[in-house]
């Protein structure tokens, strides 16, 4: 029998499985894909928010300003690149001065702090590549940009650390009531547990629905996005929002933590939940909009597309604690923008909540640090010319466009929670994220994932299930070439 | 801090060309650094024939032309270190590199040549919509995985763009027993070979579908199929209405190779927007002093014998810098891309050095037919072709005489442009 199921690896769920990992408890997360960080955790806009933009007295702004309190601890503790990097709303017409001062009121109720306009003059000096059209800005001193996938990936790491168990390919089917337990029936098998957390993002209502009345939906709705060669780091220093007007809404320019280029993202609400597709209308839009921060975006140097699916509720705030009519089930659900943000204050005090009502016990035996696999491209000679004698396969170079070695591709598989797809690898060392999409390390990374995990090359996956990325031996099985 | 005369970056046969031919000028002292595990670049990959046709008067294999090139680096006992990535150059000529034996290793060079050889450009930078599924590959990591591993990736194709690589590709599949569907380009001419063409795609009835591209993506795991639209020629929009959807496992991308400077770039070498390479001058030389360029990191080539011509000037040439008898101090005048021409290069040339002669490529920058090549000095024209037909699909090379170089001297610049009947 588990103390807590949690539903859903996204960063909600891997946070709050560390948060709880804090009690002595038995725990296990269920997640319905191959890896961790499938849904909306992986593609978003990647800011630590400020706090202004959440209507007041929501829980929203409530969780956004704390978890924004929370952030650089937290990256601290789990090894996360994180930027404070400030964030700008920016303006075009004199005539919107007043809207950014009523986002600044609204931010200063929501107890955000240091929140000041700025002019034109301090604007341009701060951001020269800003359109000149652009005449006022929102400055928000707390604003960051943080590594989404790699938080994602560290909360999980550090909470198996802590004893948590992960099921990966688990979806959860069904929810019964059992003899004083929940009995939750997954792709991975049935377990009796005395808690359930549903982190499910986009498809929590569905969860709540298989064991509570009190039904709530949420709405898809997409984000498109582009990304841009590391070449344009510097262009940006700030996160450059622009203040919504009638026309649009939303599309930033901003610098990522890894030196690439974020425009995005557009907002329309689907009817698929699953459909990440992006579109020519889409795309168009994200560029016509990031175009009046950015005049003449050099589309040249666009290395990828993609696009994020917001889970946005009927009730239009986050959705949290335990449900009315189902005791020792809760939500965190509706967890939208600035969910990101807000994951280590909803995580801190679901886990205190669900503690409290199981009567459990501190772990004392927590440890809250995790470090990160040392990137060879961060290092300095030294610490490379260390680390290639402690490993050679830190000199085997297998992403070049990134700089990721062999080392640290082996060691993201072999970590807890290891990655076991070519997305998996990705989103944990970089490796085909560059100006080459993988083109020339894909065969490479597929070799290393075989030897790994024991596996043949034709059941290697992009992403798992039917996303295998080849398709027959040319001749007779390969048994030699891959035995 | 390991001292070098010569370093050349890239085991390929612009780096084999080159390191040959310094070589032979009388070079002793030279290192090649590979990162791949063996010698041969590119071609290793390249099974087919074609190779070889202008330098050896016979039809190689590109692993058979690279060993004619690894088989002299042997015999002269040119040292070379495979499994080797350089991964910082700078502009005093020191190089970074790690391999798995030597761990870290630091050189100082006197001289240095570039030959990195370029990448395939990936969907991403196209921007085609739709889902982010597996069996998207570009053509060369396809021929990676057919030729080098023995395993195909998909067996119903379609290929988007038309450059070699993509046409090779086309025939190689439907050998291997996949049934390709269609070549389609948004251009209205191929940018591939014409031999590779007919070779490739006629000869086994693969639509080449022109003015066409890939507007769509089906499949949310692994690809189930591409929606191929018209486009108008003038402004590559799709055309409403003529969309075609071909189900289909894999997509394979030929849609452009970009050379492969970040090493360039961060030693701080001026780069040309029109070639992505570097800009040198009729030496080969770079903006740094004593770092030559050659071969696809300079511009990209579609016949690997220009790449061991231009290669084995850049050897030659920076022995000469090494001996200090490279001519110095000279005026140089920029070569100007005209009408019609696209990444001339060298991008710069030093009057009064026209002892030899200096040959000039480019790309046409359209189809032209019965038109002529002129390169003018100022009012004074220095050099005159005509061509039945000019495709940006095969390279101009031409070559400035001595003769013609001497008229040269009081003019501004130099341009080469296409006079279109
Ligand atoms: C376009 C976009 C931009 C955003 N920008 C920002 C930003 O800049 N700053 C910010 O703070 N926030 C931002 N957000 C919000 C933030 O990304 C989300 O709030 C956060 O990622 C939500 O995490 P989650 O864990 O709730 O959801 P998810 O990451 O979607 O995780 C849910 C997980 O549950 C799994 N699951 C679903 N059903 C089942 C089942 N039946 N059984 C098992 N597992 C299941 C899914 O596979 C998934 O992995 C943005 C979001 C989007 C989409
Ligand atoms: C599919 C295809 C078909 C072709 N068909 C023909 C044909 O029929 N006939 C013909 O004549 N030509 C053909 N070509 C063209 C010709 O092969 C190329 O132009 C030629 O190979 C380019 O040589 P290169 O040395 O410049 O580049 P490459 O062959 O790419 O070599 C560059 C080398 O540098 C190494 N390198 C790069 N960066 C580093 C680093 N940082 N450290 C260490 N090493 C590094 C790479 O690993 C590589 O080995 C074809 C090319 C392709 C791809």
């Amino acid at each position: 029998m588990l103390d807590v199921i949690i539903i859903g690896g996204g960063v909600i769920g891997c946070s709050v499985a560390r948060s709880l990992a804090r009690y002595d408890l038995k725990i296990a997360l269920l997640e319905k894909a191959a890896d961790i960080c499938e849904g909306q955790s992986k593609a978003n806009t990647a800011i630590v928010h400020g706090g202004y933009d959440a209507k007041p007295h929501t829980l929203k702004a409530k969780y956004n300003v704390l978890g924004n309190q929370m952030f650089g601890t937290l990256c601290t503790e789990l090894d996360v690149p994180l930027k404070w990097n400030t964030s700008l709303v920016v303006c075009f017409s004199e005539d919107d001065i007043p809207k950014l001062e009523a986002l600044k009121k609204q931010g200063e109720i929501n107890e955000v702090p240091k929140l000041r306009i700025i002019g034109r003059e301090e604007l341009h000096k701060r951001e020269p590549s800003l359109s000149p059209n652009a005449c006022a800005a929102l400055l928000v001193e707390t604003g960051g940009i943080v590594c989404p996938y790699e938080l994602t990936v560290a909360n999980a790491e550090n909470a198996a650390e802590n004893g948590v168990l992960f099921y990966r390919n688990a979806e959860v089917t069904k929810i019964e009531k059992g003899d004083s337990c929940w009995v939750v029936k997954s792709k991975a098998g049935a377990f009796e547990t005395k808690a359930v957390v549903n982190c499910a993002g986009l498809y929590s209502d569905a969860i709540n629905a298989m064991v509570s009345e009190d039904a709530f939906k949420i709405l898809p709705r997409r984000g498109e996005y582009y990304i841009l060669d590391k070449k344009y780091a510097d262009v940006f220093h700030a996160s450059v929002f622009q203040l919504p007007t009638k026309l649009g809404k939303g599309i930033l320019v901003s610098p990522t933590v890894d030196g690439t280029v974020l425009i995005g993202p557009t907002a329309e609400d689907i009817l698929d939940k699953s459909d990440i597709r992006t579109t020519p209308q889409g795309l168009a839009k994200a560029l016509k909009f990031g175009s009046l921060t950015w005049e003449n975006i050099p589309l040249r140097d666009v290395i990828t597309t993609f696009s994020g699916i917001r889970a946005h509720s009927d009730r239009d705030d986050f959705i949290l604690g335990e449900a009315p009519d189902a005791p020792l089930f809760f939500n965190a659900s509706g967890i939208e923008s600035p969910g990101l943000t807000s994951s280590p204050a909803i995580a801190r005090d679901l886990a205190d909540l669900v503690a409290e009502r199981l009567d459990a016990k501190e772990n004392p035996n927590f440890n809250p640090i995790r470090k990160a696999i040392p990137k060879f491209r961060e290092m300095d000679d030294l610490e490379r010319a260390k680390a290639i004698a402690a490993n050679p396969d830190y000199a085997k170079i297998v992403c070049r466009c990134e700089t990721v070695t062999e080392a640290e591709i082996r060691e993201a598989i072999r970590r807890p929670v290891g990655a076991q797809t070519i997305d998996g690898i990705k989103r944990r060392t970089r490796a085909g994220m560059g100006r080459c999409q993988a083109g020339f390390c894909t065969p490479r990374t597929i070799q290393i994932l075989c030897e790994e995990l024991n596996l043949s090359p034709l059941e290697i996956t992009k992403f798992g299930e039917d996303s295998k990325l080849l398709h027959s031996y040319l001749f007779g099985k390969g048994e030699q070439r891959h035995a | 801090m390991r001292k070098v005369d010569l370093l050349i970056i890239g085991g390929g046969p612009a780096g084999l060309a080159a390191a040959v031919s310094a070589y032979e000028q009388g070079c002793r002292d030279i290192l090649i650094l590979e990162r791949e595990d063996t010698l041969g670049g590119i071609l290793r990959q390249c099974i087919h024939n074609g190779f070889g046709l202008h330098t050896f008067q016979q039809e190689l294999t590109g692993p058979e032309y690279a060993q004619k090139y690894i088989d002299r680096v042997i015999d002269y006992q040119i040292p070379y270190q495979c499994n080797t990535m350089v991964i910082e150059i700078t502009k005093e000529k020191q190089v970074t590199a790690v391999n798995r034996s030597n761990g870290l290793q630091h050189f100082q060079a006197k001289a240095i040549i570039l030959a990195m050889g370029c990448r395939e450009r990936p969907r991403g930078a196209l921007a085609i919509p739709g889902w982010r599924c597996s069996g998207i590959y570009t053509a060369g990591t396809a021929q990676k995985f057919v030729n080098l591993e023995g395993i195909m990736p998909g067996a119903r194709v379609v290929i988007l763009g038309s450059g070699d690589i993509g046409l090779i590709m086309a025939r190689r599949m439907t050998f291997m027993g996949a049934k390709v569907l269609a070549c389609v380009e948004l251009l209205p001419f191929s940018s591939g070979l014409k031999r590779n063409i007919v070779q490739c795609l006629d000869d086994y009835d693969i639509p080449l579908l022109l003015n066409h591209t890939v507007v769509d993506i089906a499949g949310r795991e692994r690809l189930e199929g591409v929606t191929v639209a018209q486009v108008d020629p003038e402004t590559k929009r799709p055309i409403a209405g003529t969309e075609q959807y071909y189900a289909c496992d894999t997509l394979l991308l030929s849609v452009g190779l970009i050379p492969e400077n970040e090493l360039s770039r961060m030693a701080g070498i001026d780069l040309c927007a029109d070639t992505g390479g570097p800009s040198v001058d009729e030496n080969l030389q770079t903006s740094v002093s004593g770092v030559f360029s050659c071969g696809n990191v300079l511009h990209v080539h579609d016949l690997v014998d220009f790449v061991s011509e231009e290669a084995a000037k850049a050897g030659a040439k920076a022995w000469r810098y090494i001996t200090d008898t490279l001519d110095k101090n000279l005026k140089s005048m920029p070569i100007i891309s005209g009408f019609g021409v696209s990444g001339a290069v060298p991008q710069k040339i030093h009057v009064g050095n026209a002892d030899q002669p200096v040959t000039l490529m480019f790309r046409p920058k359209n189809v032209y037919k019965n038109a002529k090549v002129c390169v003018t000095a100022g009012e004074k024209e220095i050099y005159r072709h005509s061509s039945r037909i000019l495709t940006p699909g095969e390279m101009v090379s031409l070559k400035l005489t001595p003769e013609a170089l001497r008229q040269i001297s009081d003019a501004e610049n130099l341009t080469v442009k296409v006079e279109a009947s």
